[in-house]
Formats: C-alpha cells, structure tokens, sequence
C-alpha cells in the first residue's frame, strides 16, 4: 500500500476516506434502487431508527462499543503489518473467559469482585487464543492469516461442545449457562440513571461503553508513546530496519497478538456482563469480523476507530429499522454496505489518490517542485 | 463383515458428496495463489455462485442456464477482485474478505427482494437439477458381490458436476504444470519480474488466474445449489470455502494432493456426521464438534511445519508494480 506523499494531511485522512465511504454507499444505494425500494428513504429510516426513537441512541452506542473493542483489536495487529482475521474467535473465547470466571466464583465472593475478575478474565482467553497464532508466525513461519481464520473455527466448534455438553445448566435444551448471579455485571445506563432519580429508555448501553473509551485512550499512549509502540510500529514499517534496531522481532509478534486478542476478548464483557448475563451460543455475531472493517475505516488511530464504531453501531441500529419499515429489504443489507466499506475504503483504499491529486494541483495548488 | 462394508461404502459416498465443492473451489485456489494472488475470496464466490445459479434456474427452469449464470456471476467477482489487487495494488487479504462479506450481504438482500422467502430460493423439481447418473450395465454388475455395490453407489450415481470435478483436478494438473501457460503461472506467482523481462504480461497473466478461479468457484456454487441441494439457503456455503482453502494449503498447492487433501477433509466430515452418538471402544464417543475442527486443526499444524513444510508460492500477497 502506498500512501500519498503529495496530498496535505487533511486530504489524504479526512477528504479521501470520506469519498471511498461515500462510494460505498452510493453502490448500496444503486442496489436499493434495483430492488426497487428509495435509497434516501431507506437512509431516512437507518437514520431514525439509530438515533430518533426513544432508546436507539443506547442501542446504537451499545453496538458501538462492540465495535471499538473489535476495531482496536485489528487495529494494534495492522501497525505491526500482521493481519488478524481472527477477532471474532478470540472474542468467544473472550466469553468463555467470562463465563468461567462467573461460573466458578458468582455464589462464594463478593460480585463486585467477580466482575472485575471475569473482565480479566475475557482479556486472558481472548489473549491465549490470538497468541498462539502470533507463536506460530514469529517462531514457526505459519501465515497469520490463515492460522487466524482456522482459529476462528476451531473457537466455533470448542464452544459448541462446551456450551452443548459441558456448561449448559442441566435440565434445558438451548445451549447455553445458567444465569450469572444477581449483581454481577456491568450495570446498564438506564439502571444507572433510575438510580439517580433521571428516567431514560430502556436499552442494551452499558459502562463497557466507557471501558471502550477507556482502552481507547491507553492504545493511543501504548502505541504513540510508549518503547513498545515505537517497536511495534517499526516492525509495522519495516523488519529488517526493525531487526537492526535491535529489536526483538518474535518477541514483538507474540507480544502484539496477545494484547489484540485480549482487546477482542473485551468484546464478550458488553455481550456478557452487560447485558445478556449468561454465557450463550454465537453471541459475536460477526462483531469481529466488523471490527476489520471499523480499522480499516478508521486508519488504525482510536479516534478514527471511535468515528467508524459509531457509524457502524449506526448502521447496525438502523439496520434492524429496515425489517419494520420495507417489506423487501432488511438489516441484512447492513451486511452489504460493510462489504462495500472494506472493498473501497480498505482493498480500493487509494484508487481515488491519483484523481484526487489531479484535481487538487489543477485547482488548488501548484506542485512544489514539478 | 458385511454390514462393515456397507457402512464403508456409505461413508465413501458421502465423503465424494462432501468433498466435490471443495475440489472445485481447492483447484480455484491453485489457479489464483500459483500465479501469486490470495484467494480468501473462495467462500464469497462460491456463496454467490450457489445463489445465482439456484435462481437463474428457477427463472428460466434449465440448470444448464443456471450453472453458466453462475460462472459468469463468480468469474465477475473474481474481475473485482484483480481490480482491487491487480489493477490497483490494493490487499489481497482484504479484497478477499470484502468479497465474503459482500456475498453473505448481498445473496440475502437480493434472494428476499426476488422471493420474499426470507432469503432463500424456491425449491427445485429434479428436472431443474442435475440428477444423479447412472452409468450402464448397473444391474448387470449389481449381481456382484461387493464389488457391485462398490460400481452402483460409489462410482455410478452421482451428479454431472461430481465427474467434472475429478476433470478439473486433471485438467488444472495438467494446465500447470504441462502447458506453458502454466509455467507462466507458476512464474508470475515465485518471480514476476522475471516473467516481466520476458517480455509477458504479469498483469494479463494473474487476470487470467483469478478469472480462472471465479469460474471453478462457479461451479462449485451451483453444485450445492442446483445439483446436491435443491436450491439456495442463506450462507449454504457454510464455511467451505475456508475448508477448501486449507486443503490447498494441506495438498502445497499441487493438485492431486489437494484433492486428496479434499477427499481427506470430506471423509473426516462424513465420519462425523457417522459417528454422532455412537460409543466407540475405549474412545468413548467422539463429539462431532472434533472431528468438524479437525480439517482446521490438521492445517495449522502443517502450517506450523510439525508434518512437513507448506511452502506458499514465493511472491504471494505482493502487487507487482514495474518500477520495483
């Protein structure tokens, strides 16, 4: 990939990412209108549905939470120039982690506590399942790509046994674990401001909204300004540069693939402890895979990654909007636009760059040193 | 003995069934990651393939207009895909997934605009389909012990698109490794510069590729939704693709290993599915959630070189630019 050397900053962050997603849109639109429905209307109601009904901005900042943690998790493996497909894997076996933990303590300590130790233990398992693809990359040469995808399988079928055969509460067909105890968990907003006498609507947002923000900023300090960051960054770079520097180019690998498979792993606690309260099968519903397109989108910085959670957590809000009001298209569509977001804001990311350069020295400026 | 072997032949049956889009899409992959593209795409292709062809043929009732739509609908997917890698030197991984995403997205979108059925397609009558085959001389044979039931459920009695698959792994051993467009590929995907100096196209050439591999996806799609299934249901390709890539992987990109690569894979799943609720000696009951992760956890420890060394054509992943 390269990235423009002749186009101001704002240009190729701001106005060139802005076009690829207008694209996107515009071609969701074309297929909207061929199915024979409005495109501005369909617009119209995902708007609506995200942010106007009561409750829809909770429910669109509770997908966007998932969103953030997913996106951060892609995010850290791209500045290291190491692909991790396998957010979704490891944000199940990131519930397992959760469910565990609540399992194994809800009934004998204090709840508050279990909270805090099944948040832990979301990052611990979600870590174990990325580091052993980043083991396998930096010691044995397998592709990270790939090992991630076979991992987010194998996560598939080892929680189906589990939840199937080991964990389920006894005497009850759906998959899934008895209910955590009372008290454990992420208290919800709306509970939150009941208590302080305000009434807002019911929904799903929770204070892992805030962790995500929280989380954000320490990936900003750990990847900008910390010794590690700057390692991670340079490998990102380039590896033989990284290898001369003195830097410990496994190492960094292993180190990498743990903390964003631990950051995937935190997508479970907003599901979870926030607001499903038991562990269930298929709670990740694709977040992960999500969270590649919240990177991309987001050019690997948490600001940018917090703009595209919210569009996403948008979408997906809205998106559920669409099954109400047409009887021909349907959230699935959300799928549609965030295959377009990845085509044309991640693999076509730079098609526009030379038109846009063009227009830009015509118009604008002349070229410094033609 | 003889109630074993009638289990032995059921099973042969099935991992035939089972393995038959998984050698299509394996082979695609040969094409596409030998001429030094990666093909995460394989799923996508062959999601959208499985739709175009179940609802050309319900439209227009011909299976043979059905299973054509369906190429030419993987093979435009494929196009995307080298815009976005060749053309424009974008990431292989992420075209790829866009295309997976796009298909799961766009299959249900357009299924429940054309149907209203909730995103599947109507079913299929089996003049619609490609039925089974029977070759001649079945009931002749049939009289044979053994044997006979071996020619009548494993050999005979399969779909048109099962035989072409076994064609297809001759006809891609053949095409790359006996025919200098082949050497071309295999060129193009180790060293394009070299191919470049020569005075070839390297752009042409991986087109070629990925067209190529649109079309096998093709066909693997229609084989799921017009000739073993009878119609389209959401996400039916169900993690297919994936299994077929890892079996390119598993057969190091050559193709008679692959295929048995995918016959392994097939049978690893029609013994699962045999094996549900069965007591095993000493094993116990082998849960099925194993032996479905097997495929994935068999690859990765050959990735991770533990069974022999999986070497990937030396210039995957990287766009060619001419300036080097």
């Amino acid at each position: 990939m390269n990235e423009s050397n002749f186009l101001p900053r704002w240009v190729s962050i701001g106005l060139i990412p802005f076009i690829n997603l207008l694209l996107a849109f515009f071609v969701s639109g074309i297929v909207i209108f061929f199915i024979g429905e409005n495109p501005l209307q369909a617009i119209l109601v995902m708007i609506k549905g995200a942010f106007y009904y009561p409750g829809s901005i909770g429910y669109t900042l509770y997908y966007t939470t998932n969103f953030i943690f997913a996106g951060l998790a892609v995010a850290l493996a791209f500045h290291a120039k190491l692909f991790n497909i396998g957010g979704e894997g490891q944000a199940y076996v990131g519930g397992l982690g959760v469910g565990l933990v609540c399992l194994a303590l809800d009934q004998s300590i204090n709840s508050f506590l279990v909270t805090i130790l099944a948040v832990c233990g979301s990052a611990i398992f979600g870590a174990f399942w990325g580091v052993i693809p980043g083991y396998l990359q930096a010691k044995r040469g397998s592709h990270i790509v790939i090992t991630t995808i076979m991992f987010n399988f194998i996560a598939a079928s080892l929680m189906v046994y589990l939840l199937v055969n080991v964990i389920i509460e006894p005497g009850q067909m759906s998959p899934e674990t008895r209910d955590f105890s009372e008290g454990v968990g992420l208290v919800q907003i709306h509970k939150l401001a009941n208590y302080f006498g305000i009434s807002i609507a019911v929904s799903p947002f929770n204070i892992s909204f805030f962790i995500a923000l929280i989380v954000s900023f320490g990936f900003w300090i750990l990847v900008w300004r910390t010794k590690f960051g700057y390692e991670v960054r340079s490998l990102g770079h380039s590896e033989t540069a990284a290898k001369y520097a003195g830097i410990d180019v496994s190492r960094t690998i292993v180190l990498v693939m743990a903390i964003s498979g631990g950051l995937a792993g935190l997508v479970a606690i907003n599901e979870l402890l926030g607001v499903h309260n038991k562990l269930l099968l298929g709670f990740t519903a694709g977040y992960g895979f999500t969270g590649i397109a919240v990177a991309l989108m987001g050019r690997n910085h948490p600001i940018g990654i917090f703009l595209s959670s919210l569009l996403f957590g948008a979408l997906y809000q809205g998106g559920t909007e669409l099954d109400f009001e047409f009887s021909s298209i349907t959230r699935e569509m959300v799928l549609l636009i965030q295959g377009l977001i990845i085509l044309f804001s991640g693999a076509l990311a730079y098609m526009m760059n030379p038109f846009v350069e063009k227009i830009y020295y015509n118009y604008f400026k002349e070229p410094k040193n033609a | 003995m003889l109630e074993m072997f009638q289990i032995c032949i059921s099973l042969l049956d099935s991992t035939i069934r089972i393995a038959t889009p998984l050698i299509f899409c394996a082979m695609a992959g040969i094409f596409s990651e030998r001429s030094g593209i990666i093909d995460i795409g394989l799923e996508g292709k062959m999601l959208l393939s499985a739709f175009v062809a179940a609802s050309v043929t319900f439209l227009t009732g011909s299976p043979w207009i059905g299973l054509f739509s369906a190429v030419v609908a993987s093979g435009f997917a494929s196009v995307i895909h080298g815009f976005a890698c060749i053309t424009n030197k974008g990431d292989q991984v992420i075209s790829g997934l866009a295309i997976n995403i796009l298909a799961s997205g766009l299959t249900i979108t357009v299924g429940i605009a054309l149907f209203s059925r909730g995103g599947q397609t109507p079913s299929l009558g089996s003049d619609q389909r490609f039925m089974p085959i029977d070759f001649p001389f079945q009931s002749l044979i049939n009289n044979i012990p053994l044997f006979g039931d071996l020619y009548s459920d494993v050999i005979s009695g399969h779909n048109i698109l099962v035989y072409l698959s076994l064609l297809a792994v001759f006809v891609t051993y053949y095409m790359v490794f006996k025919t200098s467009f082949g050497l071309r590929l295999r060129a193009v995907g180790e060293k394009p510069e070299a191919v470049d100096t020569a005075g070839i196209s390297v752009i042409r050439m991986r087109y070629q590729a990925v067209i190529i591999a649109g079309m096998l996806c093709g066909l693997a799609g229609a084989y799921l939704s017009i000739a073993h299934g009878a119609g389209f249901g959401r996400e039916m390709s169900a993690g297919k693709g994936y299994i077929a890539l890892a079996a390119m992987i598993f057969g190091k990109w050559n193709p008679i290993p692959t295929l048995f690569a995918c016959l392994l894979f097939g049978f690893l799943e029609a013994l699962g599915n045999r094996l549900q609720g069965v007591e095993l000696y000493i094993i116990g009951e082998v849960p099925v959630q194993f032996m479905q992760a097997l495929p994935y956890i068999l690859t990765v420890i050959l990735l991770a070189g533990f069974i022999g060394k999986a070497r990937a054509p030396g210039a995957i992943g990287v766009p060619y630019s001419k300036e080097g």
